[in-house]
């Protein structure tokens, strides 16, 4: 464990190191979110009636997002793992007394929380004390924050697991491009990244609220907003559990089992 | 104690010729060449001995090492080390040995060489007294004190190299695979590294396996060799057997004044001008002593040498006679 811990800790100082790239991520994610939240303005101010969720629970589910995209955006990779596999150090890796996929889960978790911490209090703060109706609001209750963070901490972790999955598919097809591009568009839509789930049509939203991409930031987003409490939230987090046990499951038996085929080409 | 067994592994590779129609046609049928790397390869290795692993490009050295590491399973054959299998258990086996592949780096190419080196510590769970007297050995040993601090993408090839060889060796492993360690190294690091590796295999019983292209690296170190030819072994003995058994010449390089001598049966002149002949001897036939003794009768020596042939040439015979 103490191992992990270490690759965690490098990584994390090694991330922290890139302040100017974060003060462009601040100021990239409150355009965004300033841009979404007028977007949205503009329906609610046609009809508030005809939608999901309240007008409040948009402005605190855009503003969350905003502030731990670093956690939950499924476009980002871990560049050095692809090389990794890409340019054979990985011949490296495979000589240590490591588990590869505990390795490569533990530096994931650990640029994302890194870059997270760099960004999340800027955003937050003046998500906080914006006058008029962006302005963020604290979530109902304690009982209501504490299943967020529970909610987040599995969300990032079916995120990792769900990216791992595509690291381990270089192993077979050499570039992750393809993959890639897909991970972006399609699951970052299927996970609530563009729009909330409540806004799908309601035969597609019941299909996709079973899915892993529904436990990625959907769940931790819309239990802070308000739009899932009680009951649906235990389930909701019963379907996170679910998942990430699933996929860290599946990515470590496809590990192994790419691992005994792997070559690594050339001297 | 390192055993392998009928160790086989066979690469599948596309392949085409070269041109735009041909590039076409294997889109649909792609033709699959199998490369048999390795054929029942088996070898033992003592503790505490130093190899010398040689062969051409491509002959599978490279492909035993990483087998030897646990990072490639081969198709049939045992291979046991220190009583582990090395591909079935690689965790526990990988934490007793170290290694160094020549062409690529182990360390953060952005971080402080000894931000690498503390992470490699806490990766082996090594503890910090014996880290501490291992880094100071290794950092006088391998003169590593002024580039500790510095990152690694801004070292020259030598001394990355002789961090990584520090690097690999931070567990105390008891096992050393060496897969070229002193490719594109200076003459000075290549003798510092060499230095270092043989006090290693000396003083703390370390069991060295080195591949190479560099004949002076196994000249300098090792005196077993293993010859490694299309996949198979082809010899297995100390430099001096493979010297005797390659070739029996001898080259003598006279420097005379006065007259030229003239050359005798098992005498071939290689090289000559005004003053300095190198001759070829087939010893058999004409003795080194009987030929010094022969050119002294016609002209007076300056200066005399004579020699075997180096290693290089050596090995290059034996590819040659091998056909590999």
């Amino acid at each position: 464990m103490k191992a992990y811990l270490a690759v965690f800790r490098i990584r994390f100082a090694h991330t922290i190191q890139y302040r100017a790239a974060a003060l462009a991520g601040v100021v990239t994610q409150y355009a965004w979110g300033f841009m979404e939240l007028l977007m949205f303005s503009a329906f609610y101010r046609v009809n508030p009636e005809a939608f999901p969720m309240t007008f409040q629970q948009i402005v605190n589910y855009i503003w969350i997002q905003q502030a731990f995209l670093a956690l939950f955006m499924t476009w980002f990779w871990e560049n050095e793992i692809f090389e990794t596999i890409n340019t054979g150090a990985i011949a490296y890796e495979m000589a240590r007394p490591l588990d590869l996929y505990g390795r490569w889960f533990c530096q994931s978790v650990a640029t994302r929380t890194a870059r997270c911490l760099l960004r999340a209090l800027p955003i937050l703060l003046v998500a906080f004390i914006i006058p008029g109706p962006l302005r963020m609001t604290l979530p109902p209750d304690a009982g209501q924050f504490l299943l967020f963070l529970l909610s987040a901490v599995l969300s990032l972790g079916v995120v990792v697991a769900f990216s791992m999955l595509v690291y381990i598919s270089t192993f077979y097809t050499l570039s992750a491009v393809g993959m890639r591009v897909m991970a972006a568009v399609v699951v970052d839509f299927l996970a609530g990244g563009t729009v909330p789930l409540p806004f799908f049509p309601p035969a597609i939203r019941t299909v996709v609220e079973l899915t892993p991409f529904a436990a990625m930031q959907n769940m931790p987003l819309r239990i802070y907003s308000g739009n899932i409490a009680g009951t649906d939230a235990a389930l909701g987090i019963g379907l996170q559990l679910f998942w990430l046990a699933a996929l860290v499951f599946c990515g470590w038996r496809w590990m192994q089992k790419a691992l005994q085929k792997v070559i690594v080409q050339g001297g | 104690m390192i055993e392998l067994q009928g160790i086989c592994k066979t690469f599948r590779v596309a392949k085409r010729k070269s041109g735009f129609r041909r590039a076409v046609k294997a889109l649909v049928s792609r033709e699959i060449e199998t490369v048999h790397a390795l054929s029942d390869v088996s070898f033992t290795v003592k503790d505490g001995e130093m190899i010398g692993y040689i062969g051409p490009n491509g002959a599978g050295k490279s492909t035993t090492i990483k087998i030897m590491c646990g990072i490639l399973t081969p198709d049939s054959g045992n291979c046991v080390i220190d009583g582990r299998t090395p591909w079935k258990e690689r965790t526990a086996h990988v934490r007793h040995i170290g290694v160094v592949f020549g062409q690529r780096s182990q360390l953060w190419w952005d971080v402080p060489v000894c931000d690498s080196f503390d992470l490699i510590r806490d990766i082996y769970r090594v503890e910090e007294t014996a880290y501490r007297q291992t880094l100071e050995e290794l950092t006088e040993l391998l003169n590593l004190a002024e580039i500790l601090k510095t990152p690694t993408r801004s070292l020259s090839l030598g001394q990355r190299m002789r961090c990584e060889i520090a690097a690999s060796l931070l567990h105390r492993p008891n096992m050393l695979f060496l897969d070229e360690p002193t490719i594109g190294l200076d003459a000075v690091s290549k003798i510092a590294v060499r230095q270092f590796i043989k006090r290693l295999n000396k003083e703390q019983g370390t069991t060295v396996i080195l591949t190479t292209h560099d004949m002076q690296d196994i000249e300098a170190l090792t005196e077993r060799i293993l010859l490694i030819g299309k996949g198979r072994i082809l010899l297995d003995g100390s430099l001096d057997e493979l010297r005797r058994r390659a070739s029996v010449q001898k080259t003598l390089v006279v420097e005379y004044s006065g007259a030229p001598p003239a050359l005798s049966a098992g005498m071939t002149l290689a090289e000559s001008r005004e003053g300095r002949m190198v001759i070829t001897l087939n010893p058999a036939v004409c003795p080194a002593s009987e030929a010094i003794a022969r050119i002294a009768a016609q002209t007076d020596i300056v200066d005399v040498s004579v020699s075997g042939i180096s290693a290089e040439e050596m090995v290059a015979a034996l590819y040659q006679e091998y056909e590999i």
